[in-house]
């Protein structure tokens, strides 16, 4: 147990020490949903219309309704520039130094899968923060409430990482993956837009939507910022989280395919 | 049984490819072993297989006594690595790197400290410990694997083409820092290697060439009245 949770502490500490010395990579993680939320936002603000939905109690700006897609985008990132550097750490030998270790496997991935999951957690609040400067905030107990939905999601989305890391074989395939992953995620999800207005424009949209667990995550960390718990976006969340778990623990069991690598 | 490594009927397929096929050896505790074999023989696929990257189509790892199959933990816990490949953060401190291999192993505090200061002192960086890996060179970043290989006491040692890169003095004397590894502390050596200078007389050498081991003794019974290199030529169908 002991050998367990020092072993816990180093992974984090290791991957804070290297998301530290990353200042491009953490800038990259704030800019990107500050440049969606003042310049993209605002330009929609006029052209896109909402009525009244939950959690919301009257009509809202679109700067508000995004605010907890673009949190779902920070983790998406984050999760994904984790698999990424799962990746590297394979082509450079240090996931063999990982996987060597006596701890079993499991805990050791899911060590790596807390570390990422703390590090976006990280970036979102900071996110949140620069967002409350210009004006988007919420309240005191919202902000204290959203903690375990990213927590959440943020495992979700890191065993999606996991997953991924454990089928790509090298760094060069992993471009094409995030275009194929990061985006339709992101985009054909509740972050931009709601259910009601992807239906008005195709109902098959509006079908994937709700289907993408990225949506469900997205909706647990709104409602969560409103005090409010969405339980169906919990259970969606949940079950994809288990799902692509156990799809990653098989990735990277030693008696199956996916690891083998002729070395 | 021995009490350092028990390698039997390992084999193992790439698709139709056979990698290995029924490899068996046995090291007695303090071994010095060569595992000796041209580049594509079969040396890094063992290895994978001893330090449970992958498990075997067939066959069985004993490592000090444990399966690795049936009690992965106790084994590994038994086994130090250098892999062929180095496996070192460059931006990281040479402590902080070997902090976070014991950490691995279940080592903190002053019980990390110390061993890290001993390990290190082993190899003669005591006074690198501060400085970043990048700013090493070569043969110090392999001492410093060396090092980090034993920091959790390990029964046997597996070194995979330890020496590529190096030059000839660095060579040697990591060949030697190892060879009295096994003789003076009791470890149990397995260094894979393509290079015949690195063998001596009395090591136990294990000649392996397309997956299949040819020779399996006293380097010196071996080699007989001819050098080994030719020898292993000889054995390997003419070298690489």
């Amino acid at each position: 147990m002991r050998a367990a949770l020092i072993c816990l502490v180093a992974i984090v500490h290791r991957e804070a020490l290297r998301f530290v010395s990353q200042r491009g990579r953490f800038l990259a993680a704030i800019v990107r949903p500050l440049v969606w939320l003042i310049v993209f936002a605002a330009g929609f603000r006029a052209a896109l219309g909402l009525s009244i939905q939950p959690p919301y109690q009257t009509y809202i700006t679109y700067e508000i309704y995004i605010v907890p897609g673009l949190c779902g985008m920070v983790q998406l990132f984050s999760g994904m520039q984790s698999s990424l550097s799962l990746v590297y750490d394979r082509e450079m030998g240090s996931m063999r130094l990982l996987l060597t270790s006596p701890i079993p496997r499991w805990w050791l991935l899911f060590c790596k899968l807390f570390a990422s999951t703390a590090i976006s957690i990280f970036q979102v609040y900071t996110f949140l923060a620069i967002a409350a400067l210009t004006g988007i905030s919420f309240s005191p107990a919202g902000y204290l409430a959203v903690l375990p939905a990213l927590i959440v999601n943020g495992l979700m989305l890191g065993a999606l990482g996991l997953l991924l890391s454990s089928t790509i074989r090298q760094l060069e395939n992993f471009a094409g993956v995030m275009n194929f992953v990061i985006f339709p995620m992101f985009f054909l999800s509740t972050a931009l837009y709601p259910l009601w207005k992807m239906a008005e424009a195709s109902t098959i949209l509006r079908d994937i939507c709700a289907f993408n667990p990225f949506s469900h995550g997205v909706e647990l960390i709104r409602f969560a910022l409103y005090g409010q718990v969405d339980w169906m976006a919990l259970l969606w969340v949940l079950v994809a989280f288990a799902i692509f778990l156990s799809g990653s623990l098989w990735g990277y069991d030693p008696s199956r395919s996916m690891v083998r690598r002729k070395a | 049984m021995t009490s350092g490594l028990d390698v039997r009927g390992i084999t193992h397929r790439y698709g139709k490819k056979t990698a290995l096929n029924d490899i068996g050896f046995s090291l007695d505790k303090g071994t010095f072993c060569a595992l000796l074999g041209p580049n594509g023989a079969g040396k890094s696929t063992l290895f994978s297989i001893l330090t449970r990257l992958f498990v075997p189509d067939a066959g069985e790892v004993m490592i000090a006594g444990h399966s690795l199959a049936r009690e992965p933990g106790k084994a590994l816990a038994r086994i130090g690595v250098v892999f062929q490949q180095p496996t070192l953060d460059l931006d990281l401190t040479v402590r902080r790197n070997l902090k976070y291999f014991a950490a691995l192993h279940g080592l903190a505090g002053k019980d990390a400290d110390r061993r890290i200061e001993t390990s290190l002192e082993q190899v003669n960086m005591a006074e690198r410990a501060g400085e970043k890996v990048r700013a090493l060179n070569g043969g110090h970043r392999r001492r410093m694997e060396i090092a980090r290989a034993l920091l959790h006491d390990p029964v046997v040692l597996l070194l995979d083409e330890p020496t590529v890169g190096l030059d000839a003095e660095t060579r040697n004397s990591i060949t030697g820092h190892v060879h009295n590894l096994a003789s003076e502390q009791g470890l149990t050596v397995l260094w894979a290697t393509h290079l015949v200078d690195e063998v001596r007389a009395n090591d136990q050498l294990v000649v392996l060439h397309e997956g299949r081991i040819q020779a399996d003794g006293s380097a010196a019974e071996i080699a007989g009245d001819t050098p080994l290199q030719a020898r292993f030529l000889e054995m390997t169908g003419g070298g690489e």
